[in-house]
């Protein structure tokens, strides 16, 4: 067992949610967890990424070596591209459709979803959709973890274990719609 | 001891807990701020109380943690890289001193410059002070060096650096705890020869300090931390701190037949050194930061065998990669793809609702009526004042030199000289330049630009807050120069009119612009 998975979006979207979510389901299976994180300056609405490493066997690098990512799951869709040399030849791409405008000349939205397909095997997920479905706008985040399990090498049963143990203490409500995000998310992958 | 997965940063704080500390003294700086937040947040299961409230800046910081060593407890301080700058005094000077309770200065580099303005390797400080340094190569090793560095500090007298750099600080890992220690009784130290740095006793210190360098040495060779990994083939590669993760990486990845000597402890250890040299003839240098040892070891005219970043084999800037060591090892590796074109950039920017935005705007507005603009800047969010669309400042270099530099200038004979600066960063060192400018009555204007909190690293507790007026009013600006505004946009014109009224004003005038952090103020 070993994946390595970029995790993208922009400073405030909670990356670091679904990186969390990851990482327990990876203890729990007594696998070694490595997590790489941006704090600081780009979180004012800057570009983050955060490269999780899942092992069986020790891991060294706290980085992605580049063209060695399994999987690159990002929020937002430009932020998708912006890791593309992380990404493996077989490796996939998991994008939310939903672009966050913050910059003056944010790519034209056809153009970009052009890009994404010509770059990878993909999947891009109305993530905004499905968390309205799921009841909160709020789980877009586990939305995307949902549609990106297929490719964690995790599974299923012990990703839900986790999102029951990360949203816990918030209360019994907050674990149902995160569940029922990730289920949406997930069914929207395999469909 | 169960599994805990942690950060760099909480693996040192968790250690530093369990060393027993008694207090944590620090000022807030990426990528070393998580240190202490998380001593925060979790006091020692015992009981015991350790004190962690943020300092004014690293020098007070430092000092009083070397205040809690005399009294014969562990203390941790904890800075960014340029914070050691500020703390430079009291670092120097302790390694003459010496110590009573343990004390680790945790310094956090930021090779890459991820939120920095430079990107200085403390190694450097550590050498120049004649202390040992320790560099772990991953959260479990930050937190038994950190243990251990208490240990070592206690045994030999004198302050440890622990030096980390952003990647081990923010990224996590799982590490295993060992038993908590006791905390320190209280006793003082009482040995004034020592403590005194008066020329007769700090001869005799200094003195001493050299004679230990050879147990320091020793102390390297004999680390656990430091070792080989042997190899048949002739080459090899000297890995210093995390820069032995990169190594690692390659050599299991592509199985190759090179030998690797890991080194985390510092003075350099002279038998490993001369053992792996005498051994190996194509060696690769890795150090994440200033190629400090790869100087010392090639010696200033070179030595063919020794490779690294001088000839190129590394960058001389920016932290390591896996990809570097890779091609500095001749590895081929895949082509890989680019970034498409179509991916814009994403700076970091002020956030919606920020109070520097409306300040921004009133400052702007004032400038456009003078033939050239000039803001000298500061520290802090309001530096992104700098990015479009703003363009507001002219200048930003090191905490509290806004208001030095603009007096500075106004010495020279600008007019106006206009400064602004953050409320955190003025308590850190803003208010002595304010000194120098009331006494001179220097014509220039500082704008406090009062958010109520430490907003760039993360909102901690700005040290001044609800006192700037009466700090000002106490150092001798009058009164009736010192005027509070609220940025908000309905209040643009009066801020503006108030703001160039001042401008006019041949002698010192504050602004204190205050309105809450809009993330602060979410919470
Ligand atoms: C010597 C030094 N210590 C710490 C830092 C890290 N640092 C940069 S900005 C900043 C805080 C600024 O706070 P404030 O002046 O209140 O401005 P705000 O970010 O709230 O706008 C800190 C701690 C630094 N750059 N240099």
């Amino acid at each position: 067992m070993n994946k390595n998975i970029i995790i993208a979006g922009v400073g405030g979207q909670g990356i670091l949610t679904i990186a969390s979510i990851i990482d327990l389901a990876a203890m729990n299976l007594g696998l070694q967890v490595k997590q790489a994180e941006v704090h600081g300056m780009s979180q004012r609405g800057g570009a983050v990424e955060s490269h999780l490493r899942i092992s069986s066997e020790e891991i060294y690098s706290d980085l992605i070596p580049l063209g060695k990512a399994d999987l690159i799951l990002s929020i937002e869709p430009m932020e998708a591209l912006r890791y593309l040399p992380f990404l493996s030849p077989e490796g996939v791409i998991v994008t939310a459709t939903e672009p966050y405008k913050n910059i003056a000349h944010y790519p034209e939205e056809e153009k970009l979803m052009d890009t994404i397909k010509e770059s990878a095997t993909h999947l891009s997920v109305d993530a905004g959709l499905l968390a309205r479905k799921a009841g909160s706008p709020k789980s877009f985040n586990v939305v995307m973890l949902g549609a990106a399990s297929p490719y964690i090498g995790i599974e299923t049963e012990e990703l839900e274990k986790a999102i029951r143990l990360f949203f816990g203490r918030k209360g019994e409500e907050i674990v149902n719609v995160n569940t029922k995000a990730f289920r949406l998310g997930k069914e929207y992958a395999t469909e | 001891m169960q599994k805990q997965l942690l950060l760099g940063a909480e693996a040192i704080a968790q250690a530093a807990l369990d060393a027993g500390i008694s207090g944590v003294y620090a000022y807030p700086g990426t990528p070393s701020t998580e240190i202490t937040e998380f001593i925060q947040r979790s006091q020692p299961e015992n009981g015991a109380s350790v004190r962690s409230a943020w300092a004014t800046n690293e020098k007070t910081a430092f000092e009083a943690a070397l205040g809690m060593s005399y009294a014969g407890k562990r203390s941790l301080t904890c800075m960014k890289h340029v914070g050691l700058n500020v703390a430079a005094d009291a670092f120097m000077n302790a390694a003459i001193t010496g110590i009573h309770g343990g004390l680790v200065v945790t310094v956090a580099d930021d090779p890459s410059m991820h939120s920095s303005q430079n990107e200085q390797d403390s190694r450097v400080y550590a050498k120049f002070a004649m202390i040992p340094v320790l560099e772990p190569a991953n959260q479990q090793e930050a937190y038994d060096m950190t243990r251990y560095g208490f240990e070592l500090s206690e045994k030999i007298k004198l302050p440890v650096m622990l030096r980390i750099p952003t990647r081990l600080s923010h990224s996590r890992a799982t590490i295993t705890r060992a038993i908590p220690r006791e905390q320190n009784d209280l006793s003082p130290s009482g040995d004034k020869t020592k403590w005194i740095l008066l020329p007769a006793n700090a001869r005799k210190s200094y003195q001493r300090l050299i004679e230990k360098q050879q147990e320091l040495i020793d102390a390297s060779d004999s680390s656990i931390f430091n070792k080989i990994i042997e190899e048949k083939g002739p080459m090899g590669v000297i890995a210093f701190g995390i820069a032995y993760n990169y190594t690692m990486e390659v050599v299991k990845t592509y199985n190759l037949p090179i030998a690797v000597l890991k080194i985390s402890q510092y003075p350099l250890p002279k038998k490993l050194i001369s053992q792996f040299t005498g051994k190996y003839s194509d060696i690769l240098i890795a150090e994440e930061g200033y190629p400090v040892y790869e100087e010392l070891l090639k010696g200033y005219f070179g030595n063919g065998k020794f490779r690294g970043k001088f000839d190129g084999a590394l960058p001389r800037t920016g932290e390591l990669t896996p990809n570097l060591l890779a091609k500095a090892l001749k590895v081929d590796t895949e082509e890989t793809r680019s970034i498409p074109s179509i991916v814009a950039g994403r700076p970091p920017m002020l956030c919606k609702g920020c109070s520097h935005r409306d300040l921004f705007d009133a400052i702007n507005r004032v400038m456009e009526e003078y033939p050239e603009h000039h803001l000298f800047g500061d520290i802090g969010c309001y530096t992104l004042g700098a990015l479009p669309p703003y363009n507001a400042i002219s200048t930003c270099v090191d905490m509290g030199a806004s208001i030095t530099m603009a007096k500075g200038a106004a010495d020279a004979g600008m007019r106006p000289a206009l400064c602004v600066i953050g409320d955190s960063t003025f308590t850190h060192s803003g208010i002595t330049g304010l000194l120098d400018a009331v006494n001179d009555n220097t014509p220039i204007t500082v704008i406090i630009s009062d958010n109520g909190t430490t907003a760039m690293t993360g909102g901690q507790n700005s040290a001044g807050s609800g006192r700037y007026y009466n700090i000002c009013k106490g150092i001798g600006v009058e009164e009736e120069h010192i005027r509070p505004i609220t940025p908000l946009k309905k209040n643009l014109e009066e801020n503006s009119r108030i703001l160039k009224e001042e401008l006019n004003y041949q002698g010192v005038s504050v602004i204190i612009s205050q309105r809450e952090c809009i993330q602060t103020a979410r919470k």
